[in-house]
């Protein structure tokens, strides 16, 4: 049966750190990532090289603002696009952290986390970390046409992000992991591939369904409830799906691939897309709003669209799967 | 099952179908021009040649006027805006093949570019031929009773 896992209260965020590429700089949220490389290549020659040095680079920023060596993580969950999820082993295993690669698409990222709050709430290890990141350029030569390849998109197309995202999870912070829901494979009911937001929606509604119907809190009890990369028509769709079935919960919803671009400068169609946009927003939008003392409760999503470029051409449906954290400060209840 | 069918109808009302009557004027100009640039090339390339080879040198100009405006990052930019208007002429083609060239360059020259150079342009090539065989086949019979008819 699926049910909501509990963290308890002592699974926090250490550190976290943001790194992207051009487009990433110059959207809203670029002045908060921290680094930037406006090549889009990480001092790297190839797409997947660079992929690879995002991970690195983004693990060694949380590493270092969280104080923390090697040594004192004691497990590394990290996954990416690419087949194989080469970019984060290659980018990852000078570290020597004891690693688990994750593939779930763009729900990587709250993916790992859940994987990692369980861990160390159930007190196998004390601290570890993930990282997950998505490159534009690898995954439109991987699953779409070529990068220089002149076509136009759907205008419910979206824009893989170039970012990676690391979180360091361990005790004793304020930001705490306090419940965690695994994803189910939901049937996106469509073959569009450049319409994965639509793909996505309904896993996304599956699931805020199924954490408030095994919940005592309601939507109201949330400041936000942030799905992945669902795009502009996506969030729609899931609106719509939650007015039906979760009364409340459509006014609190926001999408992380609505933040990263801005569609007035930026030619992004619906939005962001990618393990790296859910992971590079929660570490440069919603967590810094924690500390702020902006937010207090949230529910995180990320949304995959399990596919495959095969899996298109044989005429199979986009499947969806959305994975759930609910992140708070710590002693909430006591002010 | 019901739902099912609800979910597709939902998909479709939330996604803004591609502006056609935009797309086409804006194909239809940028197509325009590089037919003008090419008949350009056409008149001036006459004074030199015979007129079977200035045709000629036009599609070989154009092609490769694509494949570099592709290596230095433009025509995409380009054609996002043209749309139909640089994909159908034979500056689709050369872009086709040059950005999928400079996309499998890093897995080395015989079994990245080797491989990966027609993995757009593949399609097209092979039915084209196709199309070309049966043409001439017909073209063959035709020709075969041209006296009778």
């Amino acid at each position: 049966m699926r049910r909501i896992l509990d963290f308890g209260n002592d699974v926090s965020f250490v550190s976290y750190a943001a790194v992207g590429g051009y487009e990433e700089g110059r959207g809203p949220l670029g002045k908060n990532f921290d680094f930037i490389d406006k090549s889009s290549l990480f001092g790297k020659k190839t797409w997947e090289g660079a992929e690879a040095e995002m991970a690195r680079c983004a693990l060694t920023f949380a590493m270092k603002k969280g104080s923390l060596s090697s040594d004192d993580l004691d497990a590394l969950f990290a996954g990416d696009l690419e087949n194989q999820c080469v970019a984060s082993s290659s980018g990852l295993f000078t570290f020597g952290i004891p690693y688990i690669g994750l593939y779930s698409a763009c729900s990587t990222a709250t993916e790992a986390l859940l994987l990692l709050s369980s861990l160390i709430s159930s007190g196998q290890i004390e601290c570890g970390a993930c990282v997950t990141g998505s490159h534009n350029s690898a995954a439109e030569r991987q699953f779409r046409t070529p990068v220089e390849y002149g076509g136009q998109r759907s205008p419910t197309a979206q824009w893989t992000a170039t970012a990676a995202g690391a979180f360091c999870l361990g005790h004793g912070g304020n930001i705490i992991v306090k419940e965690g829901m695994i994803g189910k494979i939901v049937d996106g009911l469509t073959m569009d591939a450049s319409n994965m937001g639509a793909a996505m929606a309904r896993a996304a509604a599956d699931t805020i369904y199924t954490y408030f119907s095994h919940s005592s809190l309601t939507p109201g009890d949330f400041d936000l409830i942030v799905t992945g990369d669902l795009g502009k028509y996506g969030s729609d769709i899931l609106c719509e799906l939650l007015d039906k079935d979760t009364p409340g919960a459509s006014e609190k919803h926001i999408d992380c691939g609505t933040l990263l671009y801005d569609p007035k400068f930026q030619d992004c169609h619906a939005g962001a897309s990618g393990c790296g946009c859910s992971a590079s927003v929660l570490a440069s939008h919603f967590l810094p709003l924690f500390e702020k003392g902006s937010l207090k409760r949230i529910l995180f999503m990320s949304t995959g669209a399990l596919m495959s470029p095969m899996s298109v051409l044989q005429g199979e449906n986009i499947l969806g799967i959305c994975p759930l954290i609910r992140i708070e400060r710590k002693n909430i209840n006591d002010n | 099952m019901e739902r099912n069918i609800d979910y597709k109808s939902l998909i479709n009302q939330h996604a803004p179908p591609s502006s056609v009557v935009k797309n086409s004027i804006k194909a239809f100009i940028c197509g325009g021009i590089i037919s003008l640039i090419g008949e350009l090339l056409a008149s001036l390339y006459s004074t030199f040649l015979e007129k079977k080879d200035a045709y000629l040198s036009v599609s070989l100009t154009l092609i490769v006027l694509a494949s570099v405006l592709t290596a230095i990052g433009v025509f995409d930019k380009i054609a996002r805006f043209a749309g139909g208007g640089t994909i159908v002429p034979v500056t689709g083609f050369s872009n086709s093949v040059t950005s999928a060239a400079i996309d499998t360059r890093s897995e080395g020259f015989i079994l990245g570019i080797g491989k990966g150079i027609f993995s757009v342009a593949g399609p097209v090539i092979l039915f084209s031929v196709l199309a070309g065989t049966l043409y001439g086949f017909i073209y063959y019979l035709f020709s075969l009773f041209g006296g009778m008819i």
